[in-house]
């Protein structure tokens, strides 16, 4: 048990974060898709600097995670089809629903339970590629 | 206490985004919200089906434990270091919401015309909710990700990969807002 209380609050921080920032809210994915505020590009922008910052310092210093292993990002496969289709297959739900896996779950955690709707078709969503997936293109 | 009531700018929430990504991987493990989704599909059992699902789910409990912790998040956030003000969206933003239809702009998290009950009950207002969700689903494993795994955790490692597929969620988004959602609303 005692080893999950550290991801708990992690959780904790990072629900408080989005709600705190609004990016939990659709009506901010709206504007964001509009470029009519830079609200939304300054928390991505930001977040990404700070990323490479921490990265590149923690590479530098050859900094260890608490397993004891180098602490390195797992690399992503090569590919180019399913990144964008896939990609887009994601914006274009994104931006109908306003919110994007993080979000839904958050969501519920402020009291709008229709959000739930969302999850279960997302899980479904989850369910049909993993059907589909030996006959998709990657 | 009175700046933690208010919305928090985005160079303090970029930033603290950044640093729960950097938690996990010191944590061993790795920034990735939509993984949870393909968890529960094999707690619900799509493992005996389907052969992507096939995996020991137990090894991801901690990331479902993240999402607990979220959720309480997102529940403390809201009720207790939140005032109530609306949320400061541009002008132009509003008023091309009002035109499509939506009132009240701003005034909750979620406008009522999508997720309320009384939206919901409607063939249409059901329909968008699960073609959005599915969607979503339905694209993040498929691209291998979403905005954790791609957008913050890929592009803060210089990622390829991540590049295009977050050029696709801005491809698909910029689709909906422009293209379709004039059509729906």
């Amino acid at each position: 048990m005692g080893k999950y209380i550290k991801f708990f609050l992690v959780g904790l921080c990072f629900g408080i974060v989005l709600v705190k920032s609004e990016a939990v809210s659709w009506y901010r994915i709206f504007e964001m898709f509009k470029f009519q505020s830079f609200h939304m590009y300054g928390i991505i922008g930001t977040a990404v600097t700070t990323g490479i910052v921490l990265l590149l310092i923690s590479k530098q210093l050859n900094t260890k995670t608490i397993e004891g292993n180098v602490l390195k990002v797992p690399l992503k496969e090569k590919g180019f089809i399913r990144y964008i289709i896939g990609g887009i297959i994601f914006g274009l739900g994104w931006a109908l629903c306003g919110a994007c896996p993080g979000p839904m779950y958050i969501l519920v955690g402020t009291g709008v339970f229709s959000i739930l709707i969302v999850i279960a078709a997302a899980l479904l969503g989850t369910f049909m590629y993993g059907v589909l997936k030996n006959k998709l293109p990657h | 206490m009175e700046y933690i009531l208010q919305p928090w700018p985005w160079y303090i929430s970029g930033p603290c985004i950044a640093i729960i990504m950097y938690l996990l991987l010191y944590f061993g493990r790795t920034f990735g919200m939509s993984s949870n989704l393909k968890t529960l599909c094999t707690i619900g059992g799509a493992g005996k089906q389907v052969e992507f699902f096939k995996f020991d789910w137990k090894s991801q409990r901690w990331n479902l434990v993240v999402v607990l912790g979220a959720i309480l998040g997102g529940f403390i956030a809201h009720k207790f270091l939140s005032n109530p003000i609306d949320i400061d969206l541009s002008e132009n933003t509003i008023n091309d919401l009002n035109a499509l239809g939506f009132k009240n702009v701003g005034k909750n998290l979620l406008p009522p015309e999508l997720f309320a009950w009384n939206s919901i009950i409607s063939l249409k207002g059901l329909s968008l909710l699960i073609i959005g969700g599915f969607l979503v689903g339905f694209g993040t494993r498929y691209a291998g990700g979403c905005t954790s795994g791609h957008a913050i955790t890929g592009l803060s490692s210089l990622q390829k990969p991540s590049l295009i597929a977050v050029i696709g969620f801005f491809i698909g988004g910029l689709i909906m807002i422009h293209f379709i959602y004039p059509i729906l609303f």
